[in-house]
């Protein structure tokens, strides 16, 4: 039909470049020299810069380790998850909880927190990923009022001042409560997030996640449980995210309601979106976009949200793969 | 308060609640029966609605008309049809482009206008709250035992009367039947010359149309209208679609009434109360979704996108 059809040579001077530009980065030879580079320069930066640009670069590689988790749901698995900040509050307030309240070393809440997020995650998605994927991007959304509303209305999680004096993790001895200590906490996590979601992309569980995403009834018909495989995804990601709200809450040392905002959902959405979902390379660009952006442009404040919301009606019209898409993508666009 | 009393009592702010509820849900299940689409942006269209009304309304108050039933009918009848109109805007500007790519695209156009509507409005009023003011009395008198105000017992009955007119035209029009065919199949009907993106655009008229009286009546209901008013109550809407029946539109008003009556009853409930009334609800689309996915009304076959 013509006029659906997506309109796609409207931007294609710009795509062009911006596809020439990243076919250069895909290529092979120049890959390695430049990642070298790169992680030399990001293990040396904090030495000699500011703590201001620290604490930026700490919650980039922060960002970077959440996207890359709802990247494994909505970019893998292609599942819309609109509460994903819920799911990080779930880890930050069990990490919390134990550690300010009980007094629980940080390292020994992490597993705790991972399997509240899978009890959670269940809870929300079994249900609801039987029925149609459709589904679930408002049972999340409500799910992520739903924590919200909780959290400040029973007693353990500090109502809706929060809960505060939650214990800086130790580690070899040393008390983590430095800028650069947290920036290179983060810095390996964001690592370790790549490593992880690269193994995960490839694996035989990863390459169903893509076959169910591209065509769901052929996926069922080469004999993948698609409910299962999709709850995994779902899952995994939930504790991605529990995760990371744990070492969160670990670096601010106090957490509150509204540390988890629907506003940060669409934040990583959006970076997921931006940066070319399910390509992690394009994930981690999508992160960096998203955290670097606010700090650049302080003055637009208030209207920040107007057009990170225009930003992803026109991207989905016009450039649904993303700044940085998957290979696949460019040979079969139409 | 006997027992009697409460029963009553409750009986009745649950049917004017759900009859809300019902109203916005109807748009979910229409919009979702004719494109398959999760419309996120119909909640923000509901509160659209009530500030359309709302600045018809102060504009009246300057006149001879403005504050009386006269006033409120004519900024309804405003409200409907700007906010009808620009619910046939957001589905040709997001939504029709992407009806043959891929279902993420959709949803992520669909959140994007929400966010857009959302943030415009709160923007527009500096996140506070409006004063939704009309001449209406809110003295009290009874019937038997209820306790009962003419405002509400005017919008119980304009809801109604909305519902029933909207079923009117769904069973008895060539536009409601043209909806019903393509809600089965729109290849088909493509096929034997229906015009289905008009009739998708009559769709989200008269879906936002519902939705911006509905939210209106909230206003004159609560007396005050905000950005976020339209959050809870989208998310309600949807259990009400969904505890009907996803795509079924009597069902919609059916179970936008039910879910209306369990909260008013639940708040009842000790434990629950008022503070947990939105939580409770949300348990109770997370049941449905278990144990009854294709609402009360909904035909026993799952269906797989």
């Amino acid at each position: 039909m013509a006029e659906t059809k997506l309109k796609t040579n409207v931007l294609n001077p710009f795509e062009n470049i911006i596809e020439r530009l990243f076919e250069l980065f895909d290529n092979k030879k120049l890959r390695y020299p430049v990642l070298i580079l790169t992680m030399v320069f990001l293990i040396y930066l904090p030495l000699t810069s500011s703590r201001f640009t620290q604490e930026i670069m700490t919650n980039m590689f922060f960002y970077v380790v959440v996207c890359l988790g709802l990247n494994i749901i909505v970019g893998f698995a292609g599942l819309l998850h609109l509460g994903y900040a819920a799911f990080f509050a779930v880890g930050a307030y069990v990490t919390g909880i134990m550690s300010a309240t009980y007094g629980i070393n940080f390292w020994v809440t992490l597993p705790f927190s991972i399997v509240a997020a899978i009890i959670a995650g269940l809870a929300i998605g079994a249900p609801t990923l039987r029925l149609r994927g459709d589904y679930l991007a408002i049972v999340t959304l409500g799910f992520g009022e739903i924590i919200r509303f909780t959290v400040r209305n029973i007693g353990i999680t500090g109502g809706a001042v929060g809960l505060i004096g939650i214990e800086r993790p130790v580690l070899f001895g040393v008390v983590l409560n430095q800028i650069m200590h947290f920036y290179y906490m983060f810095f390996i996590l964001a690592i370790m997030a790549i490593f992880v979601s690269y193994r995960l992309h490839d694996s035989r569980l990863g390459r169903a996640w893509q076959y169910i995403r591209e065509d769901e009834d052929a996926a069922a018909a080469m004999g993948i449980n698609v409910v299962s495989t999709r709850l995994y995804a779902f899952i995994i990601g939930s504790a991605f995210g529990a995760l990371a709200g744990s070492f969160f809450a670990a670096k601010m040392t106090a957490i509150s309601p509204d540390s988890f905002m629907f506003v940060h959902s669409v934040m990583i959405l959006l970076a997921v979106v931006l940066g070319g979902m399910g390509k992690i390379p394009g994930v981690v660009l999508g992160a960096i976009i998203v955290t670097l952006f606010p700090e650049l442009s302080r003055d637009i404040g208030q209207y920040r949200l107007i057009i990170f919301a225009a930003v992803l009606l026109v991207l989905m019209l016009y450039r649904p793969q993303g700044i940085w898409p998957e290979r696949q993508y460019i040979s079969t666009k139409k | 308060m006997t027992f009697w009393e409460i029963f009553l009592q409750q009986l009745f702010n649950g049917l004017l609640i759900g009859s809300f509820y019902g109203l916005v849900a109807i748009g979910y299940s229409m919009v979702y029966g004719i494109i398959k689409l999760l419309n996120f942006a119909h909640a923000d269209i509901y509160m659209s609605g009530a500030f359309v009304g709302l600045v018809a309304l102060s504009y009246f108050a300057d006149m001879s008309i403005g504050n009386t039933w006269f006033g409120i009918v004519i900024a309804l009848m405003i409200s409907m049809l700007l906010v009808g109109l620009l619910g046939v805007l957001i589905q040709r500007v997001a939504y029709r482009p992407m009806l043959k790519a891929p279902r993420l695209s959709i949803l992520i156009t669909a959140l994007a206008v929400s966010m857009i509507l959302y943030n415009t409005v709160m923007l527009l009023t500096q996140g506070q709250y409006k004063p939704f003011r009309t001449g209406l009395t809110h003295d009290s008198f009874y019937i038997g035992a209820l306790r009962m105000t003419e405002t509400r017992l005017v919008l119980l009955i304009a809801a109604l009367l909305l519902m029933f007119i909207l079923h009117q035209f769904i069973t008895r029009t060539m536009y409601g039947k043209a909806m019903r065919a393509i809600s089965l199949d729109r290849d088909t009907c493509q096929l034997m010359g229906i015009n289905v993106y008009q009739i998708v655009a009559v769709t989200f008229f008269v879906g936002s149309a519902l939705a911006a009286a509905a939210g209106i009546m909230a206003g004159v209901y609560y007396g005050t209208v905000h950005f976020y008013m339209g959050f809870l109550i989208g998310l309600k809407a949807f259990t009400a679609a969904v505890i009907g029946g996803i795509g079924i539109i009597p069902g919609a008003m059916l179970g936008g009434l039910l879910l209306g009556l369990l909260e008013s009853f639940s708040t009842q409930i000790p434990f629950i109360g008022t503070v947990w009334k939105d939580v409770f609800s949300f348990v109770f689309l997370i049941l449905f979704l278990i144990f009854k996915p294709n609402g009360i009304l909904g035909r026993a076959e799952s269906e797989r996108m």
